[in-house]
């Protein structure tokens, strides 16, 4: 990850959060618009992080996995699903219930890892098509589901959309939460911290272990891995269900810390956006953590201009659209794939079955 | 080690009996009993496909015998994979090294065989033990370089300290030198040596026979599978282990006449040609080729030979100077115009510019002339022309293909090469320039490729050949020119030139006898 790369990024945030800074700055002081801003980019780049790390473990072993939109959305149902079954039917206490949610997200994850596994490890299918696969299979089987089990009569919720056990509270991070000023930042609900403490990790892991180093050579070039003893497709299988279980924390983002409740499609497309963060990003986790913050700062202008919807000066009332403020993100994603800055490199036996 | 009492004494580490290797259509091994002592240098020689690196394989456990068995130090073992040969000893560098480029030299040897402090990688203990491996054995190699930095010579020698690392005492080397400057193919051979007096084994495979000579305390023959014999060097010469690797008697030397040179075919003129960096590698270099003239382009590979061919056939634009063929001035003008000018190519890299590997014979035969009649009719391709042309140059050009319609990449290199020439020279073709046409060939392509290279001079083509193979540039040109840095140093008659004229050339020493004492 080069310092332009980080310059770039660092630009772009700060030109978004001066946008909002300038249309809200009659009504709000600076100071806490620049926070409620940079609060609200972690928040939201929560399942970016998330999914760019899932793609991170997945692709340095060598498997391409465009699947992990599909891994979210149907995480994000399970792990929806798993709590409120616990807190309507079992009647178990909402916070267990939403952590034991949290749990069924990220095995959810996990299987279609293995699936995704199975398809391009053994089976050796093109990687593009298993995850595609992947994202049919999660568009098809939520959307069937969510019907079935929440709006049929006679289904267990009786057909009534049952009353959720809310969402995963915020989390006070000690000492940097009680900072004056800046301590909101530090406000976060637990995915978002565990997202980022899993960039780190990511980055311990990938460049200072044995797993990381094993992980990447059989990404790079597995044949050389194999004829030193290394088992490729236990590593591809492992890295690919590790990629899994992380898209499905991301996925519980969406229903259990985000919003308390389920929409067909609702990860709209934040998996591939992830993909574009990890690409940025150099498949580095910290380059795709600060990639995800742009997009995340993107869909953080959108959330904090609602709030200053009426005092929109004249020369900016196209930020009244609520669409086009709404496009950001996506723009972002087109602009920055087009590679303005800088090469990336992916590893170097990304998306080829290995063949003994 | 050449000494025979020595070899005697010493034990017997390895040993295969009756190994048998089928593949679908082939009998890669069969019943190879193959020795190896203690200490010694043992050269495994063979054309390409004679199944040399199929028995290596399968000592170094990445292929299963149908049948044979293998014994270490005089005890069967069974090795299942390559993880159970390193515990066994047996390291292997191949031939397409096994390294990550983007991984340090410490990363790449410790690969597989980590030592780990904590959690962490213990990356100063690798780097001590390298270090100390580099001492042992004269290898020298920085722990903390990138390979992707590294030259290939360097590469091999971490390939090389790979293997130490895992405290290898058998070491296999599949065609080391395929990939290597005369002078790195020195500095191996002195490695191997010191690896031999300190007691390692070494089995070198190889088709090159100068090689054998100057290495090896015996060499075993194998041919079609089967091993034909095992000889030491002092019983022996070229042509014997020539005949033996190719089934008949093989003319190593180059059958010619005396040159007829026409008029000038091709004339360049203070040339001069930057690489990908930015490097101007070609400065300021002249020369013309005759009809009917072979001139040969010597010169230790890297010292400018590529971007020079490159530019001469369009495959990069020069920064100044001028190429003329026959009067028409094709400097920087597009590969196709040069083509159609009467140019043919060799390229030196044949899997990358001169074929389309995924693609059949039949279509790798009309790469330049598809869009001409009878091939295209109003920007159509006809098939049945394509299918009769390489029906015709298959037979002509003897490539060994199982059909016509097979990609390419599965042929064997001799006769992806066979392809190239046969699409190059059934063209009417006024300039052949070739470039390391031979490399990595077996004796008897080898021998293929000269015979047309000479029959195309007498045919009144003009040749320009460019390789770093000194023997092969003095058996076939008539002239010769020696790049040094991006110039050309000399040019000399072939009759008058000798070997230490043209090595002191292509070394940058140009009517300097003093520098000859350095060399």
């Amino acid at each position: 990850m080069d310092w332009r790369r980080f310059g770039f990024i660092a630009l772009i945030i700060l030109v978004l959060i001066g946008v909002v800074v300038m249309v809200g700055a009659t009504q709000v002081s600076p100071t806490v618009i620049v926070v409620s801003m940079l609060a609200t980019t972690i928040s939201v780049a929560t399942p970016l992080t998330l999914g760019a790390l899932s793609g991170i473990y997945c692709e340095r072993a060598g498997v391409v996995n465009i699947g992990i939109e599909g891994m979210m959305l149907a995480s994000a149902f399970f792990g929806w699903f798993g709590a409120i079954y616990l807190n309507t039917i079992l009647k178990v206490a909402p916070m267990p219930s939403l952590l034991l949610g949290v749990v069924a997200a990220i095995l959810t994850g996990g299987l279609l890892g293995l699936l995704h596994a199975v398809l391009s490890v053994t089976y050796k299918v093109d990687q593009i098509i298993g995850g595609t696969v992947i994202n049919i299979l999660a568009i098809g089987i939520t959307g069937f589901l969510n019907r079935q089990l929440f709006f049929e009569k006679g289904s267990i919720f009786g057909g009534e959309v049952p009353h959720a056990p809310g969402v995963l509270p915020r989390f006070h991070i000690p000492l940097l939460a009680d900072l004056p000023l800046v301590g909101r930042v530090f406000e976060q609900q637990p995915i978002a911290v565990s997202a980022v403490v899993l960039v780190l990790v990511t980055h311990f892991v990938l460049f200072y272990t044995r797993w990381g180093l094993r992980t990447r050579a059989v990404g790079e070039h597995p044949r050389a891995a194999d004829t030193v003893g290394i088992n490729v497709a236990r590593m591809r299988y492992a890295n690919v269900i590790i990629g899994g279980l992380i898209a499905g924390l991301a996925g519980a983002y969406f229903t259990l810390e985000s919003v308390p409740s389920f929409e067909p499609l609702m990860t709209n497309g934040r998996g591939f956006i992830s993909l574009a963060a990890m690409i940025f990003g150099n498949w580095s986790p910290f380059g795709a953590w600060a990639s995800a913050l742009v997009f995340g700062a993107a869909q953080a202008l959108q959330i904090n201009l609602q709030f200053f919807r009426e005092q929109i000066p004249p020369q900016w009332a196209f930020l009244q659209q609520a669409y086009i403020v709404g496009l950001v993100p996506y723009l972002l994603t087109m602009v920055i794939l087009t590679g303005i800055i800088g090469k990336t490199t992916p590893p170097a036996a990304d998306g080829q079955p290995y063949e003994k | 080690m050449t000494n025979d009492q020595m070899t005697h004494e010493m034990s017997l580490v390895l040993q295969t009996k009756g190994i048998t290797k089928r593949f679908p259509g082939v009998l890669a091994n069969d019943h190879v009993d193959f020795d190896l002592y203690k200490g010694e240098i043992h050269a495994l020689l063979g054309e390409n496909g004679a199944g040399k690196t199929t028995l290596m394989n399968i000592i170094y456990g990445l292929y299963r015998p149908d049948a044979g068995a293998i014994f270490l130090d005089g005890r069967p073992v069974d090795i299942r994979s390559s993880k159970d040969a390193i515990a066994h000893g047996i390291g292997m560098v191949h031939q397409h090294f096994m390294l990550i480029p983007v991984f340090t030299v410490a990363e790449n040897i410790m690969l597989g065989s980590e030592t780990v402090r904590g959690l962490m990688l213990d990356q100063r203990s690798v780097a001590a033990r390298v270090r100390e491996l580099s001492h042992q054995y004269g290898l020298d190699v920085d722990p903390d370089a990138y390979v992707r930095d590294l030259p290939v010579g360097v590469q091999q020698r971490v390939e090389i300290v790979k293997a130490l690392y895992r405290e290898a005492d058998i070491l296999i080397l599949d065609e080391p030198t395929a990939v290597l400057t005369p002078q790195e193919v020195e500095d191996l051979f002195k490695v191997i040596r010191a690896l031999a007096d300190r007691g390692k084994s070494v089995i070198f495979i190889t088709h090159k026979l100068k090689e054998v000579f100057a290495v090896a305390d015996r060499i075993t023959v194998m041919r079609d599978g089967r091993v034909v014999g095992t000889v030491r060097p002092q019983e022996t010469n070229e042509a014997q282990l020539a005949a033996m690797m190719v089934g008949r008697e093989v003319i190593l030397k180059v059958e010619k006449g005396p040159a007829h040179p026409g008029e000038e075919v091709l004339r360049v003129e203070n040339l001069h040609v930057f690489d990908d960096r930015g490097v101007e590698t070609v400065r300021g270099v002249s020369f013309f080729v005759r009809a009917g003239e072979v001139l040969g382009i010597a010169g230790v590979q890297g010292n400018g030979q590529t971007e020079l061919v490159e530019a001469l056939t369009g495959l990069r634009q020069p920064h100044s100077g001028k190429v003329v063929m026959l009067e028409h001035d094709v400097t920087g003008k597009s590969p196709r115009s040069i083509i159609e000018t009467g140019m043919a190519h060799i390229p030196e890299d044949r899997q990358r510019y001169g074929l389309v590997l995924p693609f059949p014979v039949t279509d790798n035969l009309v790469l330049c002339t598809y869009y001409l009649p009878p091939f295209a009719r109003s920007g159509m391709l006809n098939h049945e022309a394509i299918d009769e042309n390489s029906r015709e140059l298959v037979r002509k050009f003897d490539v060994r293909t199982p059909s016509p319609y097979v990609p390419v990449s599965k042929l064997s290199g001799g006769n992806q090469q066979k392809v190239i020439v046969a699409r190059e020279l059934s063209r009417p073709i006024k300039l052949l320039i070739a470039n390391q046409p031979t490399r990595g060939l077996d004796v008897g392509s080898i021998e293929y490729i000269h015979k047309v290279i000479v029959r195309m001079r007498d045919a009144g083509c003009g040749v320009l050949l460019v390789s770093a193979e000194l023997d092969e540039i003095m058996a076939l040109s008539d002239r010769i020119a020696v790049m040094y840095k991006g110039q050309i140093m000399d040019t000399l008659s072939a009759d008058e030139a000798t070997r230490e004229q043209l090595g002191l050339l292509m070394a940058g020493v140009k009517e300097e006898q003093d520098a000859i004492a350095g060399q």
